[in-house]
């Protein structure tokens, strides 16, 4: 085995015999590239919504909530599956929640959730994930499509109007995820979470 | 390493040869999921948008006279094409109470509203505490009383599911005609007629 590792390294480290440098260069720029297609092609199927219902954990609980849900059916057709609101959109964070998330693939390897009642045992910690994430990134994935500064109150029924125009102007900086806890699943026992806002005292 | 390379050019052919055995398989899968060609379901689905009965016009929109609210006067051996759904008002104006002690309708859509053991979305806006917040009418005192007459300082149980009581309301025209009236207005017309 050594023997054999020692031979790679002279393969590897001796200059090439046979190609010139600008041939291997081109190949290695090829190469690049394919590599590079091949993550990315990879990257993008992970974020789909085939792939993520493709496991039964997925499919069976919170694929099944959203289906109930005006972000999956409405009027104006437009729909926001899995990624878009849980794969961030710009290419760094996108990265890193990719990493915390290679965290799923150990949890179903080893079966951590592979049961209703384990989900169930485990959906505050799991929505808590999440409402810290949205909490600090000021909401991002609902503001990729819902902007305070595009939404029009004269549109809003009187209710919702009047309380985005107090969360926009509240002392402490208001996020979506405040007031917006269960949009797209059912949410466990929310005993002792804070739930609205807190609007600016006159 | 002449072994090795044996051994990968075999893993290969193996490997190939699996492939190509699960190949009709998968696509027998996939086919057998489709469903019949459109032209096999068209000709079924035209005669029945055919023999739908054209409703006239005047006998579209129910009124009040109008006893057979759910057929609405279509002979039995023709479909019925349904009323458009009725829509939630949402304007959120409170509702005037027909009658003492009667639970104020909803003025708003309730759409997906999670009303359960784990979680009461109604109680985000309507509770004491955050009524004021969000400009909502708090839950009435009665709602913290047990039956024995206990007073709680949470919701009492029996008050905890809204919607047995509390409803929203749609634009839907009534049905059959409704001469009730208000009881302050019944007392009002008894006075006029010197009773």
């Amino acid at each position: 085995m050594r023997a054999f590792l020692r031979k790679c390294w002279q393969i590897l480290s001796t200059p090439s015999l046979h190609f010139s440098l600008g041939f291997l260069t081109l190949c290695g720029f090829v190469a690049g590239i394919l590599f590079w297609g091949a993550f990315n092609t990879a990257l993008e199927y992970s974020t789909t919504e085939k792939f993520c219902v493709s496991c039964h954990e997925m499919h069976d609980n919170v694929y099944q909530d959203l289906k109930t849900t005006i972000h999956w059916s409405n009027r104006s057709g437009v729909r926001a599956t899995c990624g878009d609101c849980h794969v961030p959109h710009a290419w760094t964070p996108k990265i890193a929640r990719k990493m915390q998330a290679s965290k799923e693939v150990w949890g179903w390897l080893f079966g951590t959730i592979d049961t209703r009642q384990k989900f169930l045992d485990n959906r505050l910690e799991l929505a808590e994930h999440e409402w810290a994430r949205l909490k600090a990134n000021d909401s991002l994935e609902c503001r990729n499509c819902h902007n305070f500064a595009s939404m029009d109150f004269t549109r809003q029924s009187p209710r919702a109007a009047a309380i985005h125009k107090a969360a926009l102007s509240g002392p402490n900086h208001q996020t979506c995820i405040d007031c917006h806890k269960g949009i797209a699943h059912r949410l466990p026992d929310m005993t002792g979470i804070p739930q609205g806002f807190t609007p600016q005292v006159e | 390493m002449r072994s090795a390379l044996f051994w990968i050019i075999a893993v290969f052919l193996v490997g190939t040869l699996i492939v190509v055995t699960m190949l009709p398989h998968i696509h027998h899968e996939e086919t057998a999921t489709q469903s019949p060609p459109a032209s096999a379901q068209s000709a079924p689905v035209a005669r029945q948008v055919a023999s739908r009965a054209t409703v006239p016009p005047e006998t579209n929109t129910p009124v009040a006279t109008n006893l057979d609210a759910l057929r609405r006067g279509i002979p039995i051996n023709q479909e019925a094409m349904p009323l458009p759904m009725a829509a939630v008002e949402n304007n959120d104006v409170p509702r005037e109470r027909n009658y003492p002690m009667q639970p104020p309708t909803i003025p708003h859509s309730i759409d997906n509203y999670q009303v359960d053991k784990n979680y009461n979305r109604c109680l985000m806006c309507h509770t004491r505490a955050n009524a004021a917040k969000f400009n909502a009418p708090a839950i009435a005192a009665s709602h913290y009383v047990t039956r024995e007459g206990q007073v709680l300082a949470q919701i009492s149980p029996r008050r905890y599911f809204c919607t047995q009581c509390h409803v929203p309301q749609t634009n839907a025209k009534p049905l059959v005609g409704n001469t009730y009236q208000y009881d302050t207005a019944v007392i009002q017309a008894a006075a006029k007629n010197g009773q």
